[in-house]
């Protein structure tokens, strides 16, 4: 907004008051502001007398101005702006309320003064996952679990899907028999099997086909089916509708970067600062964001004047490290298929050496995942160096790798899995699946999902405990070099949030195979948030490098969009694709579970299956994706449109300066004429601070203060 | 509408005021007291705040109770963006001479970064923020009549753009 423009949005509220401003300053671009400050800087102490006299005429002449309006103003007027007052209030009282309920509102308070906004968007976000898991479990609990529970223990009669003796149907118990040692408890607690198998924890135990209420019957397969794909749409929905706002930040912030040394200098400090440390810790946070800025000038003017030589140096040296960045992720890929196929071998074989190595069979793939993803990150902050980025696109482009190999190790996985789940002795499998080994692939799965979940919280905690509270006494009580080397813990704010964005991409693919996953996920992340929060506290320091908030909450979001994306393709690929478990599960008398739609959409009246059967159709798709493309392109129509206005405006602007120039210039001579023509006129320089009444460039010392009036009439100014 | 202040916050202020005042200095104190009162003894420009709000001969910075009602009104919540965009200039104008030329950038980047000479930006740096001919720079960003000044009216176009000016430039006692 011009100031012009506020300076009248000003004058419209104060009209109603009667300010004084009702004589001649209406017409001039200056607001009741600088009338009052023509007013306290002209009140020397000889004029103090002359000013209170002259306020109280005015200010008389405007409580009758006042009077005469009120009576005028209707009644309903009145109602009316008291009404939107009173909304208006409601609303705010509304949204404080709001925002006092939520979690930890005191804890993120208190993280976000010790160390700035951008570790504070972490924990944000870390609340906002403990919210969405809640919800998530919320859903399956109530539209899968308690219907079931409501019938076995109240009213309600279950059919259970029919055992049709094939030999697909046929599903081992795993319980343990006899004489059970203790750890062994521990080992089926820790990976998902024995005592755990056939519980709600997993998929296999929700056998029931069909719940009959006293008035209503109850599909269970496909309420199932249909929660699936309700969770995926709603966090779909959450995050984007979270992203948005960052989203447009952002596109406004880094379109060329606008204005960006100037906000910084201008408005970077913070006159509510109140404590010395604040104060220091703002001062460098400025010293350091503007020294980055000025080596990110000056990375770009040397990449612009690059000569082509040194250009193809560059390019080949890229090459080259990108081809050995993509061997790396080809290796640790193969590592985990490797991982995965001979853990799931061991299992199935049931040769027991050892709790321990047992154990360590069964968390193979985890532990091959968590190396990986502990040494690439490494790797690729080393590589990078040597490809001659600038800072800031080097920190995204490590990131996007970081992202990618987490992210596609999960994928990895579960190609293994896949792969040994549909490998049968005798092509093609006789129940669509490898029935031998996997007389319930689905629980299998949900056991792999539970077992990394489980793991990844293991690592976290342990990370924290013998990792990071050494570090800080190391560093506090020894004096040595390796100490000062070291230094003190940082919080590296992009590896913990690809950490929680991989947990949570685990909780979506296996909510659907463990629907007691996300309850296990929202336990699990409230407790990192105080790991998190105590290691915080006690062992880091502030960073040196200030992460920009505004991005970062788009980042992290960008990044969980990546890994919902990431998690439907499995789901999807499972529910239409592979066959489903015969001996266990809701889906026992369908084919794939996708199976359950058609099959119920059949049952409906004709009217609604024409309907549902023309909205699926090819024709209804293709005119919907025409229709979007149009909307897309209207749009970004209408942002190249206000672009070009921008820069329209900007020009002008410019060129009113240039006029303003020319302008004064011709001043200037028609008052040289005039003082040549008539000499000892009053053309006293006056005080300088009058030139800002005029806001001419004071460049010209000649006339400028031609255009401010006499002192008389200073205070009608 | 001579302020921005409410009944409430003028009390306030003047109850603040009183006590800092020892017996003797009645009407005329020093830029101490405001150090005090503000309790923003790090704040970097409340040398050239006192300056620029008092309105005492001497040129010492020293402020009367309206002058500092004055200040308050200016720093307030409800000030509107000119009137905050009119007095940083004017703080901000280290040689009070109507534009912020290179020298005034120079301070007010000193004043920002910190006293030492270790916090400071080297001279390069500093030429390079200030003026680099090709690309962004302060006065490449604001100064629109290129004139290598930048005066008010191109200090409060930047100002206008600036999403945090408003919530910065605030005191609250």
């Amino acid at each position: 907004q011009l100031p012009s423009y506020q300076s009248l949005l000003y004058r419209r509220k104060t009209s109603t008051g009667g300010s004084k401003q009702r004589g001649s300053s209406r017409s001039r671009l200056s607001s009741s502001g600088s009338w009052k400050l023509g007013l306290s800087t002209i009140s020397k102490p000889e004029e103090k007398q002359k000013s209170p006299l002259e306020q109280r005429p005015i200010r008389e002449r405007a409580n009758t101005r006042r009077l005469a309006e009120a009576q005028e103003l209707k009644s309903w007027r009145q109602m009316r702006q008291s009404i939107h007052r009173y909304l208006r209030r409601l609303r705010e009282d509304g949204q404080e309320s709001l925002s006092s309920i939520k979690l930890w509102r005191g804890d993120i308070h208190l993280i976000e003064g010790m160390f700035g906004a951008g570790i504070l968007s972490y924990f944000s976000f870390l609340r906002f996952l403990v919210m969405l898991n809640l919800i998530i479990f919320l859903f399956m609990f109530s539209f899968v679990m308690l219907p079931i529970v409501i019938a076995s223990h109240a009213l309600g009669n279950i059919t259970y899907n029919q055992n049709d003796g094939n030999v697909c149907s046929v599903y081992p118990s795993s319980a343990r028999h006899g004489l059970v040692i203790f750890h062994e408890h521990i080992a089926d607690l820790l990976s998902g099997g024995g005592f755990l198998e056939q519980t709600y924890l997993f998929y296999g135990y929700y056998k029931a086909h069909k719940i009959h209420f006293p008035n209503i019957t109850y599909n269970l397969p496909l309420a199932y089916l249909m929660v699936t794909i309700a969770y995926l749409f709603l966090s779909l929905v959450w995050i984007v509708k979270r992203s948005a706002t960052g989203f447009k930040h952002n596109l406004v912030q880094d379109e060329d970067r606008f204005q960006s040394f100037c906000n910084k200098i201008f408005t970077g400090w913070d006159f509510c600062i109140t404590n010395e440390n604040a104060a220091k810790l703002k001062r460098s946070s400025l010293l350091y964001e503007l020294r980055t800025d000025l080596e990110e000038e000056r990375i770009k003017q040397k990449i612009a004047d690059r000569t082509r030589k040194e250009k193809c140096r560059i390019y080949i040296i890229r090459l080259i490290l990108n081809l050995f960045v993509i061997s790396v992720l080809a290796g640790c890929f193969y590592s985990i298929y490797v991982a995965t196929t001979f853990s799931q071998e061991a299992q199935m074989n049931n040769v027991k050496v050892n709790f321990i190595v047992d154990l360590i069979y069964e968390y193979l793939p985890s532990i091959v995942i968590t190396m990986a993803n502990f040494i690439t990150p490494l790797l690729f902050s080393v590589i990078i160096n040597f490809e001659d980025y600038s800072p800031a696109f080097e920190i995204r482009f490590t990131l996007i790798r970081c992202v990618f190999m987490r992210l596609t190790s999960i994928g990895v996985l579960l190609f293994s899995l896949w792969s040994q789940i549909t490998k049968c002795e005798e092509e093609p499998c006789v129940c669509g699946y490898n029935h031998s080994l996997y007389s319930c692939w689905e629980t299998r799965v949900g056991q792999e999902m539970y077992k990394l979940t489980i793991f990844d919280f293991i690592i976290i905690a342990a990370v924290t405990i013998f990792v990071e509270f050494p570090r800080k006494l190391i560093v506090k009580h020894c004096d040595c070099r390796l100490a000062h080397w070291w230094g003190q813990q940082e919080f590296a704010i992009p590896q913990n949030v690809l950490e929680i964005v991989y947990g949570q991409t685990i909780c979506w693919i296996g909510t659907f195979y463990s629907p007691l996953l996300p309850a296990i996920c929202t336990i699990k992340y409230f407790f990192i948030f105080y790991i998190k929060k105590v290691s915080l506290i006690n062992n880091c320091r502030p960073a040196t490098r200030p992460f920009r908030a505004s991005s970062s909450n788009f980042f992290f979001l960008g990044v969980l969009l990546i890994g919902l994306a990431l998690a439907c393709v499995p789901v999807a690929v499972s529910v239409a694709q592979i066959n489903c478990s015969q001996a266990c599960g809701p889906f026992v008398n369908y084919t794939t579970s996708w199976e359950v739609l058609p099959t119920t959409v059949s049952q409906l009246p004709h009217g609604v299956q024409t309907l549902l059967y023309a909205l699926s159709s090819e024709a209804f798709a293709v005119s919907f994706f025409v229709v979007t493309c149009l909307a897309m392109f209207y749009v970004i129509a209408l942002a190249g449109a206000h672009k070009k206005v921008i820069n329209q405006l900007r020009e002008q602007l410019a060129m009113e300066g240039r006029d303003k120039r020319f302008l004064i210039q011709k001043l200037c001579q028609a008052q040289k004429i005039s003082v040549v023509r008539s000499p000892g006129s009053n053309s006293q320089p006056r005080r300088s601070s009058s030139s800002y009444h005029t806001s001419f460039s004071n460049n010209f010392n000649e006339s400028v203060f031609l255009a401010h009036s006499p002192p008389d009439s200073a205070t009608h100014v | 509408e001579l302020t921005f202040l409410t009944k409430q916050e003028i009390l306030l202020a003047h109850k603040r005021f009183t006590e800092l005042l020892s017996k003797e200095e009645r009407e005329l104190p020093n830029t101490r007291l405001i150090e005090a009162v503000l309790t923003v003894t790090s704040n970097p420009f409340r040398k050239r705040i006192c300056h620029v709000f008092s309105t005492s001969e001497e040129n010492d910075g020293s402020l009367t109770f309206e002058d500092f009602l004055d200040l308050l009104s200016a720093f307030s919540d409800s000030a509107t963006l000119e009137i905050k965009s009119h007095y940083a200039f004017r703080i901000f104008d280290f040689d009070d001479d109507g534009t912020l030329d290179c020298g005034d950038l120079e301070k007010l980047v000193n004043c920002l970064t910190g006293e030492t000479d270790e916090t400071r930006l080297t001279e390069a740096e500093m030429g390079q923020l200030i003026n680099n001919v090709s690309s962004l720079c302060i006065l490449e960003e604001s100064d629109i009549d290129k004139d290598g000044t930048v005066n008010l009216s191109e200090f409060q176009h930047v100002i206008s753009r600036s999403p945090d000016f408003v919530s910065s430039f605030k005191i609250v006692l």
